[in-house]
């Protein structure tokens, strides 16, 4: 007991300088999790950037073929955006039913955000089959090579936010909301958040930028 | 590591998480953040087709709407606060923009720099022949 009590003290000042601060100990899970989950999104962030910044130096290269104002449609992106913030949303809804344990407002809440993400990747699929058999392809121009890898990039997002989603739902469905399912929760909110302002950019950058000039 | 779901007192808070609050008022703060994300995305699209405004004004108003709508997103949906609790995810945040900002702002700038240097291309395909 008092060779436990002498261990302790130490721990709690290892230089003994002879203050000892009441340390909190290491930070809660749900605390650790999410915070890594953050750093990647971060980094998932820095690595859109490059295709954004690929995408600015390509943007007039277009080789004779298509500029970006005759190939966007305002009418798609605009139902696009809206879909993708409304998921966003209801994906907020989703995490609040989670944590206070509410299984029908959570199978709603990731039911509309699972439709909305589909319709989202619909539009977007259309649009670049579209693209394709006009023969605007990715090999036709640098601009139209930087335009599918950038938004094709999102657009695999989405689909593994998707994936995640109807994941995330079968564990709550099998398992309840365990402590681990609720971290798992946590960070595909965070995924689907982060999907939806690298999107920000997309719209703004690409199509509304794109068609002006 | 203990596996509780909220925080104790005197610890940081995930990124994501807010503090305590009702269910009312954390709906609400979703209801606000969509609000304000649906008016800037309107403006957006409303100025990229628009002939009401001085047209050279068009693209740096578009990135300062697209900056703003990132911030709604960070404030209202992943909670992202200037409180002490959430100084960690505010660092990080901090040290991904730098990342972000030195990657896009240089390849830009080095890359119109070489642009105007360069001479035209149907000047340089004969030099290659």
């Amino acid at each position: 007991m008092a060779m436990t009590a002498t261990a302790d003290r130490a721990h709690a000042d290892p230089h003994h300088i002879g203050v000892v601060i009441e340390h909190p100990g290491p930070a809660p899970k749900r605390i650790v999790t999410a915070y890594g989950f953050w750093v990647f999104l971060l980094s998932d962030i820095v690595m859109f950037s490059c295709f954004f910044a690929a995408y600015a130096v390509l943007a007039d290269q277009t080789a004779g073929g298509p500029k970006g104002s005759e190939i966007f449609d305002q009418r798609n992106v605009a139902i696009e955006t809206v879909c993708l913030l409304l998921s966003s949303f209801t994906c907020g809804m989703a995490s609040i039913a989670a944590d206070v344990r509410n299984r029908f407002w959570f199978y709603l809440g990731m039911a509309v955000t699972c439709v909305l993400g589909l319709i989202f990747l619909a539009i977007e699929f259309r649009e670049f089959a579209d693209l394709v058999a006009r023969g605007y392809g990715p090999s036709r121009s640098a601009f139209l090579t930087s335009f599918f890898s950038l938004v094709g990039c999102h657009g695999l997002h989405v689909s593994a936010g998707v994936l995640w989603l109807l994941t995330m739902m079968a564990q709550v469905f099998a398992k309840g909301f365990r402590a681990d399912v609720l971290r798992r929760m946590m960070c595909f909110a965070l995924f689907w958040h982060a999907l939806d302002i690298v999107w920000v950019g997309v719209f703004s950058v690409v199509y509304l930028l794109g068609s002006g000039t | 590591m203990s596996d509780q779901t909220h925080m104790l007192a005197g610890h940081d808070l995930a990124p994501g998480d807010e503090e305590q609050h009702s269910v009312g008022a954390r709906i609400l703060g979703y209801v606000v953040g969509l609000a304000l994300a649906l008016l800037l995305t309107a403006t957006s699209f409303f100025i990229a087709g628009t002939d009401l405004v001085w047209q050279p004004s068009i693209p740096v108003a578009l990135i300062v709407l697209a900056i703003a709508q990132m911030g709604v997103h960070l404030v209202f949906f992943l909670h992202i606060t200037t409180g002490p609790d959430n100084t960690n995810n505010v660092l990080a945040l901090a040290f991904g923009l730098l990342v972000v900002f030195l990657v896009v702002g240089g390849t830009v700038w080095i890359m119109s720099h070489l642009n105007a240097n360069m001479p035209p291309m149907d000047q340089i395909m004969p030099m290659r022949r």
